[in-house]
């Protein structure tokens, strides 16, 4: 018994960090353009 | 990597927000030229370029219009098409609603999984009764958030009276929540909580691939008007000219149009001889040449010389506000076309709660409690939730568009794979859809020194058939050569001279159908052919949709003469001199007979028959507003993904067929377990994601159907 009231809130936390992430991506645009991000990176830089 | 963003700007005005479409992004270059470019303009304060929805998104001072950005855009090479806002906005709220919902239900049903997997494996007690209100405490919440689109769409449908899919999922999910609230509180055997939110959780995987097969709508009728002048120069009483907005231009005023100007209202020409591109309206390539008298129309270009048009009809009485009204009325008729999910789900839903209904009242009467009678048809809705059902048809459409789109067919939604499976006959517009669109030169004849001279010679005029020398010459990689005097008459060609030389470029004899142009240096006259080619598949496409029973014709807006060899060069019935109107007469006599026809055309002329037709096609290079009114858009040369299309359609409703079928047998083996009253969680559980696999496994075979 001593496990589980350790693992079920650690299961809980866990998959609520991932659904936080999943809403943060999501508000953030990371699905927005998902081909474009493959070519960005071959973007260059040249103010830099 | 982010767009550059200048932080001064941010203190200032509020900024506005700009969308475009620009067809033409296609590299990484593309992307960093438009993001640096446009950001250097003043007013601008940030540029986003989208690359899998071709837009890009710009952050403005309110005080630059769309007009200086499209400009800037067409300046750095990209052709530009302002955006309205609203509709694809709605859209994208319900699908991201969607996908939230899932993730929230995926959460929920993990968790109450890993507790239900402990309570199934013997835990007993007081670890059962925790386990249990632990599940309650994470399951309630997740279904109140994640059951919302069925809630709402099933209240709405009580409302007006009619029954959906969502009314026995929301009953099951609804019932099977307070149910097991009442047997953890009262420390019972059984609770449902994982059978709801797995239901939920599958049910919403179905809507949410539902969603991301929408694409655009096709209200952005607005852009068919964008192409009309906005604006004309109108010839005052005093003599003078001054600008008019289109609207507000009437009957009996008489405009100046500028050569390359387009026409912002139909009329009939007062004064002077020029060349019209009527391309737009009639998909006719070759341009009319126009004299006093002539009518002509509103969206059309005045090629050549300047022309004074008496105004007979403008704004909303133009052809082209017509063509708009056509097809918004012609769109209407599609959207009552009846989907597959919701024919089934007619039949399905009263059968089930009809099923869960008898059983309760079966169980009662034969002398059991409340309780378990009501356990019994809370089992029959569960079971009998169309888990499979909900996936059966947007599992099937994802895969196959996904496989359509990789062998060059976008298609727009899965309604539009629906039509297309259904289709009979085929009607093929010519120019741009059976031919390539572009009147191609032949410049066999000519030596590089000719070539030289009558590069230079087309680049001074906007004619198409001078504009397509231009571009073919350039190629070859021919530089122009260097002339004097150059002139261009209307109606006759350019003219000037090469080294004290004559050269002209004009006019070539008429030829059957043929456009000719000829070049003259000196003495010597050397004709210059021009021949819109077939598509090189066109041939092999038609026989590969005759191969599946489905009978193709032309109906083109062109003269017959033009048509005619074309037809005769595929074995086709054709029809020519068909305007919008003619068109959609002809689609609305074959549907009267009983036929459904699939619309394949380009033009703004095919705009009110691709939106009429049973399903509609249209090339990539398109009018905007023909690809937004077609289900589906093909690109590159080929005519082949059009026969493919229909193939992987049919292929989709047979696998969707199955699927059902295979949801139906369940049904038929699991229910009468569930009256039986034998149905435990457990077994809910394992039927549902055994049901659910086996219908997105058969869909995955659609991958191969397009190969």
């Amino acid at each position: 018994m001593n496990g589980l009231a350790f693992l079920i809130p650690v299961a809980l936390a866990l998959s609520l960090g991932g659904l936080a992430a999943f809403f943060w991506s999501m508000r953030d645009g990371q699905y927005d353009d998902l081909d474009g991000a493959a070519y960005r990176i071959l973007i260059e830089d040249d103010e830099a | 990597m982010n767009a550059p963003l200048d932080p001064r700007t941010l203190v200032a005005l509020p900024l506005v927000d700009s969308r475009f479409v620009v067809p033409g992004i296609k590299c990484a270059g593309c992307i960093g030229k438009i993001e640096r470019e446009l950001a250097r303009l003043d007013g601008v304060a940030a540029v986003r370029v989208n690359f899998s929805a071709r837009r890009v998104a710009v952050r403005h001072d309110p005080a630059m219009s769309e007009d200086v950005l499209v400009a800037a855009l067409a300046g750095i090479g990209f052709d530009a098409q302002p955006v309205t806002r609203a509709a694809p906005a709605a859209d994208d709220a319900e699908r991201r609603q969607l996908l939230r919902a899932l993730a929230v239900a995926g959460f929920g049903m993990m968790n109450v999984m890993l507790l239900s997997v402990s309570v199934w494996s013997g835990a007993e007690g007081a670890t059962r009764d925790l386990f249990h209100w632990l599940s309650a405490l994470i399951a309630m919440p997740v279904i109140a958030y994640a059951g919302r689109p069925f809630f709402a769409s099933a209240a709405k449908a009580l409302r007006h009276g009619r029954t959906n899919m969502d009314v026995p999922i929301s009953i099951g999910v609804l019932l099977a929540t307070g149910l097991s609230l009442y047997e953890v509180v009262a420390g019972g055997e059984h609770a449902y909580f994982d059978g709801a939110t797995m239901l939920l959780f599958f049910l919403l995987a179905g809507r949410a691939l539902d969603a991301a097969m929408r694409g655009r709508t096709r209200a952005e009728i607005g852009a068919l008007l964008s192409r009309m002048g906005r604006s004309a120069g109108i010839v005052q009483p005093d003599g003078g000219v001054r600008r008019v907005a289109a609207e507000r231009i009437e009957p009996g005023m008489t405009m100046l149009v500028a050569a390359g100007e387009s026409l912002a209202a139909d009329g009939t020409v007062e004064a002077g001889h020029s060349a019209i591109d009527n391309a737009m309206l009639t998909g006719e390539s070759r341009p009319e040449p126009v004299a006093p008298g002539t009518a002509v129309h509103a969206g059309t270009i005045n090629l050549l010389q300047p022309l004074r048009v008496r105004v007979t009809a403008a704004a909303e009485d133009t052809a082209i506000a017509e063509i708009a009204r056509l097809m918004e009325e012609a769109g209407q008729s599609r959207g009552r076309y009846v989907r597959i999910a919701d024919r089934a789900s007619r039949l399905y839903a009263p059968a089930v709660h009809s099923l869960a209904a008898l059983s309760f009242a079966g169980w009662m009467l034969a002398g059991a409690g409340l309780h378990q009678a009501l356990v019994v048809a809370i089992a029959v809705l569960i079971i009998t939730c169309p888990c499979a059902m909900g996936l059966a048809v947007p599992a099937a459409q994802v895969v196959a568009a996904g496989a359509l789109m990789k062998r060059g067919l976008l298609v727009k939604d899965g309604s539009a794979l629906e039509r297309l499976a259904e289709v009979d006959t085929v009607l093929f517009d010519k120019t741009g859809t059976l031919t390539m669109g572009e009147p191609q030169p032949c410049l066999d004849g000519l030596d590089p020194a000719d070539r030289a001279i009558a590069r230079a010679l087309a680049q001074n005029s906007r004619h198409p058939l001078s504009r397509g020398l231009v571009r073919a010459l350039e190629a070859t990689g021919v530089s122009p050569a260097p002339l004097e005097r150059v002139e261009e008459r209307a109606g006759e060609g350019v003219f000037g001279t090469a080294r004290g030389i004559a050269v002209a470029l004009c006019k070539g004899a008429e030829d059957g159908g043929a456009m000719t142009v000829t070049l003259v240096v000196g003495e010597r006259r050397m004709p210059v052919v021009f021949a819109d080619g077939l598509r090189p598949d066109a041939g092999q496409s038609i026989r590969a949709l005759g191969d599946m029973g489905l009978d193709s014709r032309i109906l083109s807006g062109d003269r017959i003469e033009a048509v005619a060899p074309v037809a005769r060069a595929l074995g086709l019935f054709a029809r020519g001199s068909a305007g919008p109107q003619a068109k959609l007469a002809e689609l609305e006599r074959l549907a009267a007979a009983g036929r459904r026809p699939l619309m394949v055309g380009d033009g703004l002329n095919d705009g009110p028959a691709l939106a009429a037709a049973h399903a509609s096609i249209a090339p990539g290079t398109a009018s905007d507003v023909s690809q937004q009114a077609a289900d589906a858009v093909f690109v590159g040369a080929g005519l082949m993904p059009v026969a493919l299309g229909v193939r992987v359609a049919r292929a989709t409703m047979r696998v969707v067929r199955q699927n059902f079928a295979f949801a139906v047998l369940y049904n038929l083996l699991a229910v009468p377990l569930a009256i039986a009253g034998l149905v435990t969680p457990l077994i809910a559980a394992v039927a549902m994601s055994v049901s659910s696999l086996a219908v997105v496994l058969n869909s995955l075979r659609l991958a191969k159907a397009a190969g």
